[in-house]
């Protein structure tokens, strides 16, 4: 690895390899520093060694995947898997972690394509063993071909869900149920934005199809279920399930519960690097504001893909390839109508992907009463195992804001340095009277945004005699 | 609750789960090979002592820290198994720093 770079690149999937394909084909020096082993991010996990057999169960979207990696492999960008970037500065100064040691290099342009994170929605019971996020189970199939092997209750809302019952039934799942948490109040909003979803019928076609498919082999769905609790047995491992359906408590037995409530940005890094951020109200998520080219509010630091707005796969590898052309403009090495003319194509299809978008954050939007749960015992942050009661508490005795609850109560100092308790922090901070969600409500973000060992910060000292 | 798919073209590696020899198809996560030979959780909670399992399966929940070749707090999502690897459920802080198994 060298010390600087013209172009750096932080994440390999779909945005990162067709931004690492476009630059490096004019010559630039150009690097992907990614934490995964393998290329391909989460939506096209392991798409390099996945068994023929379980590519196609993944489908035709997933399988997308292989071209993609493969003109990556073809390119001259510079690859480093098992890479953990923990630092970024406004002057483009970046701190990883390679191969158990730490090293900081420059670049003259950075791109950050952190992609997303599953949205974390607290809900009594959530922490206990057996429960787990659906796209975690996705992974567990995609990279390792392991499945449950005695039923899985599907919870939650979003397209994801969907669709991996629909892969498990094509590998023998037993689907216990889906609890569909979407309200008919969604429906309703989501319906003025059908006609333009209609430009994109080949996704409503889809998930059509998957819904009848199900239906035929059996499996239960329950929409507009609430009050969803995850219940333990003696050995503190999920036994059974209860939620709330047409005024009726029910419950099921089962040892495995898939819970899914959409993804949002991972912005850990364009916060360190002091990026500006906004609340994006339909996608309930906060995401760092940024151009058509992806230009943030920092020169020379851009974003793409999911992680600069949730658009999908399809759409991350188009956003990819024009921070691609911008990043190469800035370098001056394409002049500004060479980046315009290449561009047109890539701008058309992002387009079309952004048809179905408002359909969706509608008809898929989290309940209010879930993203700022009332449950005063459930825990809200998994590491330092805070309660909602105790931040509620934390509101009272401060001026209400998340910074504050967070010095008082310790939410969000654990290892994963607030990743899954941030949002739902911010929303009962604002439910309890406190500052509204907006783009102030956020953690503020410093690095190291990911742990790291006294022993890997002091390797630096190594590195730079 | 989870079973892995049969997979003949993958080498296999042998690896230690708790002291337990297994066999394992190569590429595995460590937390898909827990999850798989029979672990419903795999380390408890510093403030509680709380049982907890992979959660995320992507690095970013910290859920999944195991011990791995002695030493702890490792994410077994984010690692793959390897030939004679040992891998153990960790209780709260895992063995002090610079301690081995």
């Amino acid at each position: 690895m060298k010390n600087h770079y013209q172009l750096v690149i932080v994440g390999a999937g779909p945005a990162g390899l067709a931004a690492a394909v476009t630059a490096s084909e004019q010559g630039i020096s150009c690097a992907v520093l990614d934490e995964q082993a393998a290329v391909g991010g989460q939506i096209y996990r392991a798409i390099e060694s996945v068994p023929e057999q379980r590519a196609k169960v993944l489908g035709t979207e997933y399988q997308r995947g292989t071209a993609l990696a493969k003109a990556f492999r073809e390119s001259k960008a510079e690859y480093f898997p098992n890479t953990k970037v923990w630092s970024l500065t406004a002057d483009k100064q970046i701190g990883l972690l390679h191969d158990g040691k730490s090293k900081l290099i420059t670049a003259d342009q950075v791109l950050l394509v952190s992609g997303a994170i599953e949205r974390p929605v607290p809900f009594p019971g959530w922490t206990l063993p057996g429960v787990m996020q659906a796209g975690a189970g996705q992974i567990l199939f995609k990279s390792s071909g392991v499945v449950p092997s005695e039923g899985v209750v599907l919870a939650g809302s979003g397209p994801l869900l969907l669709l991996l019952a629909w892969q498990y039934m094509q590998v023998g799942v037993e689907i216990k149920a889906m609890l569909d948490v979407t309200p008919l109040s969604n429906h309703l909003q989501a319906m003025p934005k059908l006609p333009r979803a209609l430009l994109a019928h080949h996704y409503l076609t889809k998930g059509l199809v998957y819904q009848r498919d199900l239906k035929r082999a059996g499996v239960v769905t329950k929409i507009g279920v609430s009050d969803l609790r995850a219940e333990a047995d003696e050995n503190d491992e999920l036994q059974t399930v209860h939620y709330r359906h047409l005024g009726r408590e029910h419950s099921i037995e089962t040892g495995l519960l898939m819970t899914h409530f959409g993804i949002i940005p991972h912005i850990w890094l364009t916060q360190a690097a002091g990026c500006k951020h906004q609340w994006d109200k339909s996608q309930q998520c906060w995401r760092p504001s940024h151009d058509k080219w992806g230009n943030t509010s920092l020169q020379g630091i851009l974003v793409a893909g999911d992680g600069a707005g949730i658009n999908g796969a399809r759409s991350a590898e188009h956003t990819g390839r024009l921070a691609g052309l911008q990043a190469l403009y800035a370098l001056g090495v394409i002049s500004e109508a060479e980046r315009d003319k290449q561009s047109i194509t890539e701008r058309k299809w992002v387009k079309a992907e952004r048809h179905i978008r408002p359909f969706l954050e509608a008809y898929f939007a989290i309940p209010q009463e879930m993203l700022a749960t009332h449950a005063k015992d459930t825990i809200i942050c998994r590491c330092e195992e805070i309660t909602a009661g105790e931040i509620r508490t934390a509101v009272e005795q401060s001026h209400g804001d998340s910074n504050q609850v967070k010095y008082l109560s310790r939410c969000g100092m654990g290892a994963c340095q607030g990743r899954q308790c941030a949002n739902a922090v911010a929303h009962i901070v604002a439910d309890a009277g406190g500052l509204a969600v907006s783009e102030k409500s956020h953690f503020r973000g410093r690095p190291p945004v990911a742990p790291l060992s006294l022993q890997e910060l002091a390797s630096l000292s190594e590195e730079n005699v | 609750m989870f079973k892995q798919l049969p997979n003949s073209d993958v080498e296999m590696v042998d690896v230690f789960l708790n002291q337990q020899k297994i066999s394992v198809p190569m590429g595995t996560s460590v937390a898909a090979m827990a999850l798989s030979n029979g672990l419903r959780s795999t380390r408890t909670t510093v403030i509680s002592n709380s049982r907890r399992a992979p959660f995320c399966m992507m690095g970013v929940c910290y859920d999944c820290l195991m011990i791995i070749d002695g030493k702890a707090n490792q994410r077994a999502c984010m690692t793959h198994v390897a030939q004679d690897m040992h891998v153990e459920s960790q209780q709260r802080v895992g063995p002090i720093l610079g301690e081995v198994l």
